[in-house]
């Protein structure tokens, strides 16, 4: 985990790029067990009020997730830690861009300031993510 | 109305969650976490697991059975149509592999209102068959319109 300790405050990370498809939200509903149909039902979803079904927040969290792990060459040991605020709707079939700079670098631990975001869209805000190159 | 503050303190009985190989491939493959550790039992075993490991966000998978209860418990007395997921943290520690027992236990941290939202905060604490941590959640709905 080399890359990890080279980081420094105020350090961009690699931004992590996903496009969600149209169908991922029913493998992650499989997957997770969440069959919320707001998630995999459009005309539920607006239904409800919505403009469409809206992917599972927790799916945004793991590419926040992935994309803080990603700098540990995807080791999931590194993530130590997650907090994330949800702030937003996402959408199928729009890009996410997952990006992040360094906070704080202390000792073997790092902290990272993260946003999600499609287009102007933040859906996720405030994240902090702590990794360690232990 | 004021929100129901009588669920503070409550802990639900524990879930047990067995986790198993082709559910990690199954999850690390939905939110493409793209390591051979999550899909070839001697990739992980090289790389110092004890087998297949799941990726962090595992986690959600064996918590929910523990907040399902909580969340639907008429002592907490959410509102599920006006419920939205604010915000959600996890800190994790043992890594969780194919074959675990998790046994993950839900209590109720927080009941608050704020600008005519009720905030209920959750916390999980998840063990595996060793009895070490595998992660700690803190889990936290808002409910429009109180």
């Amino acid at each position: 985990m080399a890359d990890l300790k080279d980081l420094k405050e105020g350090d961009s990370i690699p931004e992590l790029k996903i496009t969600p498809d149209k169908y991922l939200p029913h493998r992650y509903a499989g997957a997770s067990g969440d069959f919320n149909p707001i998630h995999i039902d459009p005309e539920f979803a607006k239904a409800v009020g919505l403009p469409g079904n809206i992917l599972h927040g927790l799916w945004m969290m793991a590419q926040v997730a992935r994309g803080n792990a990603q700098l540990a060459g995807g080791d999931p040991r590194a993530l130590k830690r997650l907090s994330v605020q949800f702030r937003g709707m996402g959408f199928p079939e729009q890009e996410l861009v997952i990006s992040g700079t360094v906070k704080e670098v202390s000792g073997d631990r790092v902290v990272i300031d993260t946003v999600a975001a499609q287009g102007e869209n933040q859906v996720i805000r405030n994240a902090q993510a702590e990794l360690s190159a232990d | 109305m004021p929100v129901k503050t009588d669920a503070i303190g409550k802990q639900w009985p524990a879930a047990t969650y067995e986790v198993g190989a082709e559910k990690i491939r199954e999850f690390a493959d939905a939110v493409g976490a793209g390591s051979d550790v999550h899909r070839d039992h001697d990739a992980a075993k090289s790389a110092g697991f004890r087998d297949l490991v799941a990726p962090p966000m595992f986690c959600v998978v064996y918590s929910a059975r523990a907040m399902g209860p909580a969340i639907l418990d008429p002592d907490v007395g959410i509102n599920l149509a006006a419920m939205l997921h604010g915000s959600q943290e996890f800190e994790w520690d043992e890594p969780v592999c194919d074959g675990d027992v998790i046994e993950t236990t839900a209590t109720c941290k927080e009941i608050y209102e704020k600008d005519g939202k009720g905030f209920h905060v959750f916390e999980t604490r998840s063990t595996n068959q060793d009895g070490k941590q595998t992660v700690k959640g803190t889990w936290t709905n808002i409910v429009r319109g109180v």
